[in-house]
């Protein structure tokens, strides 16, 4: 394992496990206000410090922890579950007009980023945590869809897939057992990656107010509280942020040591 | 390449087409009639069905999409229902901060990555490509916003060399505007940058193990030589589609770092609109950015085009 597998999965277990436990424990109350504690920088009470509420920050950053984990995987489920069966369609009906109606759809989606898709639902339906889920999901479609399509026409044209079709198998049982186990590593490594994009993505739309709305913790939340104490609070801001980060970054590190570890023809080169 | 052209041209304007309806369907769901939200609760029926007509809403739907589309096409975006203005003029002011943003922020994200990726590639392995991937790793997981706020807090409140926020205008003179506009294309940049210094990089990383590059240090070439006379150049066709792509991207970007520095931008439009119910004012900014998505991808697919015969001929 390499040694930045090892550092990403480290850092995205600590925020993992930050969150898991803020379901049983949390220093303090994440949302009880304290004014006359207000704007403490870290101490030995508050490690984190408190805001302008005088909330403890550091179980605001746990519970914020599950709100951004949570948008940002069940973003990717729906961009897996959408996505890839789209990929693997277009890909058995390569040269087709399914497979032209697939690819020339998933354009269309990408020509909209994951904000504009966040501002037309909000513009509908009102902010919320469950439109960045479904803003974010919609943009992972087309990310799927297009990893699934170009390794599984690689994949068709093996020999170990025309002996399946010889074997009378159809188009569709040769993509669920045959193709879609081959390609899964490639969809790991793509998950941890839009993971993480997720994870920003929900920070920003929070921060303008289309993300997650009080009481619901969330570090993008949290950051546009403290825009306007940022010049004597800056324990406010910086806090938030370096939790957003270290997320990412460990994600990051994490997709890039899968990468290297999951493809066979790095490790052969490594011997 | 004029039947290419002319292919990537057809399907431009279908996927616009598609987009239009998209767009002005998915607001047309929005529960809420604009015209009872800018009267009240308290307004007479017939008050409200006097605003719909003045407003154009009593029209039958397909009818209104087209004049939509129709008036976009002339650069007519109809009138904002809140501020009884035309939506043409009122973007075109607001893309008089967003769109030098975004420039500026492409600028200074291509003049940072490209310099980088070049100087970690010639030192592959080396102490100082570690010291660019790390930088950049760090660069990707930054939240562009996040590091606006930091850059706010370093150089307007502390040092006080910029505005902590607001736009001074392009009549005070260009320096003056791109003096309030540095900041935000900064925080808007770096991570783009981050993005394509890995692109040049790995870019590089290709074309310095082809033939060629070993034909060109057998005939003499130092390493240098080579790399900045071959290779940078054969690496620009993979950099220059990743800046094309990164520019609608920034467009949409600024709408966040725009909400930082209370800029006067598009994103400060479509917020605004959004809590007023300005219907046509979402639609026709969504449409805008769209548009930008689109049209852009498929300049870059054109130059790509236009520098490698071979993808004309698989289309």
């Amino acid at each position: 394992m390499s040694r930045n597998l090892a550092l990403g999965a480290i850092l995205s277990s600590l925020v993992v496990l930050a969150a898991l436990t803020s379901f049983v424990w949390t220093p303090y109350d994440h949302a009880a206000m304290n004014i006359p504690d207000k704007l403490q920088t870290p101490n030995a009470t508050h490690w984190f410090g408190t805001d302008h509420f005088g909330r403890d920050m550091f179980s605001m950053i746990m519970v914020g922890a599950r709100t951004s984990i949570a948008v940002a995987l069940l973003a990717v489920g729906i961009g897996m579950a959408l996505g890839v069966p789209l990929g693997l369609a277009a890909a058995a009906r390569k040269g087709t007009w399914a497979d032209e109606l697939i690819m020339r759809g998933n354009d269309l989606v990408f020509a909209f980023p994951s904000l504009v898709i966040a501002i037309l639902i909000t513009a509908v339906f009102g902010p919320g945590a469950v439109n960045a889920i479904i803003a974010i999901g919609i943009f992972n479609i087309p990310v799927f869809a297009r990893i699934t399509r170009g390794a599984a026409l690689s994949l068709w044209e093996r020999e170990f897939i025309m002996a399946a079709r010889v074997a009378g198998k159809g188009a569709a049982r040769i993509s669920a057992e045959h193709i879609l186990p081959n390609v899964l590593n490639l969809l790991i490594v793509q998950g941890t990656i839009q993971f993480s994009l997720g994870i920003l993505a929900e920070a920003g739309l929070s921060y303008v107010g289309l993300g997650a709305q009080p009481p619901l913790p969330s570090w993008g939340r949290m950051l546009a509280d403290a825009q306007t104490m940022v010049s004597f609070a800056p324990h406010m801001a910086l806090i938030p942020g370096v939790a957003i980060i270290l997320t990412v970054l460990g994600l990051n590190l994490m997709g890039d040591g899968l990468r290297d570890w999951l493809d066979p023809r790095l490790r052969v080169t490594r011997g | 390449m004029l039947r290419y052209s002319l292919k990537r041209l057809l399907s431009l304007i279908l996927s616009l087409a598609v987009a239009s309806l998209v767009i002005f369907f998915v607001i047309e769901v929005a529960p809420g009639d604009p015209a009872s939200f800018m009267l009240g609760i308290n307004a007479q029926p017939d008050t409200v069905a006097a605003l719909r007509a003045e407003l154009g809403l009593d029209v039958p739907k397909a009818e209104r999409y087209l004049a939509w589309v129709g008036g976009m096409v002339t650069g007519d975006f109809g009138t904002s229902y809140t501020y009884r203005t035309p939506v043409a003029r009122m973007i075109a002011d607001r893309l008089w901060v967003s769109l030098p943003l975004a420039l500026y922020a492409l600028m200074l994200s291509t003049l940072i990555a490209c310099p980088a990726g070049i100087y970690a590639a010639a030192r592959r392995g080396r102490p100082g490509d570690a010291v660019v991937m790390g930088a950049t790793q760090l660069g990707v997981a930054v939240p562009n916003f996040w590091f606006a706020m930091m850059l706010v807090l370093v150089f307007a409140i502390n040092l006080r060399w910029f505005g902590a926020g607001g736009f001074a205008g392009w009549d005070k003179g260009l320096l003056t505007g791109l003096h309030s506009l540095t900041l935000p294309a900064i925080a808007l940049a770096l991570p783009q940058a981050a993005i394509l210094a890995r692109v040049m990089r790995s870019a590089l990383l290709d074309i310095l193990g082809e033939d060629f590059m070993r034909t060109a240090r057998a005939k003499g070439l130092s390493r240098r030589q080579a790399l900045w006379r071959h290779a940078v150049r054969n690496a620009l066709i993979p950099v220059l589609t990743i800046i094309g792509l990164q520019f609608s991207f920034l467009l949409a970007g600024a709408i966040i770092i725009e909400q930082v520095f209370y800029l006067p931008g598009l994103g400060r439009l479509v917020f605004q609109a959004i809590s007023a119910r300005d219907l046509i004012v979402v639609e026709s900014v969504v449409m805008l950015l769209v548009f930008a998505v689109i049209t852009v991808n498929f300049m870059v697919d054109l130059a790509y085009a236009l520098v490698d015969p071979r993808l004309r001929a698989r289309t």
